[in-house]
């Protein structure tokens, strides 16, 4: 398990029974680190994004499974003239990189790595990150200057490869809403028919302006998208070119992280929480709610997690499910804990439960 | 080594503990610095002798300091000085470091 905190990156290792797990860490001490994510060609090759107030942006690369980090480029020069988005106010604001919210593995080569920016851009590098280079088309789509940041800031948070087509991409921009692509990340389509925000956009079916929180996909079954909105669980049966919700009867539909189970590309995973001023679990009783019938209907998963006084948040990168059988799950808080289940949400375990606020939770299968 | 002025001279940088253990350097390296003893020149120095902390103190378009990073030139907080203004020649002839420093701020 790669674990991303407030004060450092975590590796979690574990036999292929799940029961003992092992940390080693605080790599980057201090430091912020938003996402670690492993390449599926080479899971001995580990990307991180190291961030900072005070110090700005670093990508580590490590090529022995986390032992040893080095980092890399960490030249995110927005191509061009940058010009501008809204600011909160909506005052013109040019735009200003920040940090790296996510990166996304190419599925087919372990030298090429996507990029998930704040202010919301994608970087793309091909050359191990020694170097990034800008995909200009997304953030000069024609409602660019009109994207508007979320309470965390104007960021590109989730980046989709299509397993089957590498020219095919979706990202997902707090709060723009979802971009795809079908020629490799030069030019963009808004993706966001289905979505409704009322009271939080002037036109809750606009085209832009959603706060998408995360977008989720099976890999057999690429073109069924799950995606946790602001408030809203969606589902899209056609790669994003409409939604409809599949929120049924959760407690809340408010929330952030959401996974799909590795085998059963109809069960879905997501913890709500309680409301937009509220970020705590419903009732102080942490839950995953999971469906297995592609939304709509889901159960509480209760056991082995605190169901008196939780008030911590899961936050969007922070769910992860493994390859195994039966399928692995995991999640982390921002109370410091990091849940598993070995027997894909049935029951929890706690293994790890002082950490810092955990941002981000990936899963790896050593062979 | 020269002063400020000469046609180089040898500065004492100081270094926070992130960008020590970012670069895996001592608390304190000493940078041949051409020309006049600046911040600009200094920091020059420093990242051509250390890429990896490109990005880390200046903004990488800008070249402008990094919000929450100071820097003092001895006991003299020139942070916000002319990135262009000679240091004192006490720090340019390499007898107190120019230092740079986390702001300080929670979490």
């Amino acid at each position: 398990m790669l674990v991303g905190t407030r004060k450092g990156a975590f590796v979690l290792t574990s036999g292929a029974k799940r029961d003992r797990w092992d940390v080693s860490g605080p790599h980057f001490g201090g430091w912020e680190v938003y996402h670690v994510a492993g390449s599926p060609v080479d899971p001995d090759r580990i990307w991180a994004s190291q961030t900072s107030s005070w110090f700005g942006q670093v990508v580590q690369r490590s090529d022995d499974g986390g032992s040893t980090w080095q980092p890399v480029g960490n030249d995110f020069s927005y191509d061009g003239e940058p010009g501008t988005h809204l600011w909160y106010d909506g005052s013109p604001r040019p735009w200003s990189f920040t940090r790296i919210w996510h990166l996304e593995p190419s599925l087919g080569d372990a030298t090429t790595v996507w990029a998930g920016a704040q202010d919301a851009a994608l970087f793309r590098s091909a050359d191990g990150g020694s170097t990034w280079r800008e995909l200009t088309g997304l953030r000069r789509h024609p409602s660019g200057p009109g994207w508007q940041p979320g309470a965390g800031g104007l960021c590109l948070h989730t980046v989709l490869l299509h397993p089957q087509d590498p020219s095919r991409l979706l990202v997902a921009i707090s709060a723009a809403g979802v971009f795809t692509s079908r020629d490799g990340g030069e030019t963009w389509a808004a993706a966001n028919r289905g979505l409704r925000s009322e009271g939080v956009l002037a036109d809750p079916d606009a085209e832009v302006g959603h706060c998408v929180h995360k977008v989720v996909a099976h890999p057999s079954a690429p073109e069924v998208l799950y995606m946790q909105k602001h408030w809203d669980v969606m589902r899209s049966d056609d790669w994003g070119a409409s939604w409809y919700e599949v929120s049924g009867d959760l407690p809340s539909d408010f929330g952030f992280a959401i996974a799909v189970h590795a085998h059963e590309p109809s069960t879905v995973y997501v913890v709500p929480i309680k409301s937009d001023s509220e970020h705590y679990p419903p009732e102080g009783r942490l839950r995953v709610y999971r469906s297995r019938t592609g939304g709509g209907d889901w159960e509480p998963l209760t056991q082995g997690l605190p169901q008196a006084h939780c008030y911590v948040n899961v936050l969007r990168d922070a769910m992860a499910v493994d390859s195994l059988d039966p399928c692995g799950v995991y999640f982390g808080t921002t109370g410091g804990q990091v849940y598993a289940s070995a027997d894909a949400g049935d029951t929890w375990t706690a293994v790890a439960r002082d950490l810092p606020a955990v941002l981000s939770v990936e899963a790896q299968v050593l062979p | 080594m020269t002063g400020a002025g000469g046609e180089g001279t040898r500065v004492r940088v100081r270094l926070p503990a992130q960008l020590r253990e970012l670069a895996r350097l001592p608390a304190e390296v000493v940078l041949e610095v051409p020309g006049v003893a600046t911040q600009r020149s200094v920091l020059d120095a420093l990242e051509f002798t250390y890429p990896v902390l490109r990005g880390t103190v200046r903004d990488r378009a800008t070249a402008a300091r990094r919000p929450f990073v100071r820097f003092f030139a001895g006991e003299l907080d020139c942070s916000n000085a002319s990135p262009d203004e000679p240091l004192p020649s006490r720090v340019a002839c390499g007898h107190e470091p120019f230092a740079i420093v986390g702001a300080m701020a929670g979490g």
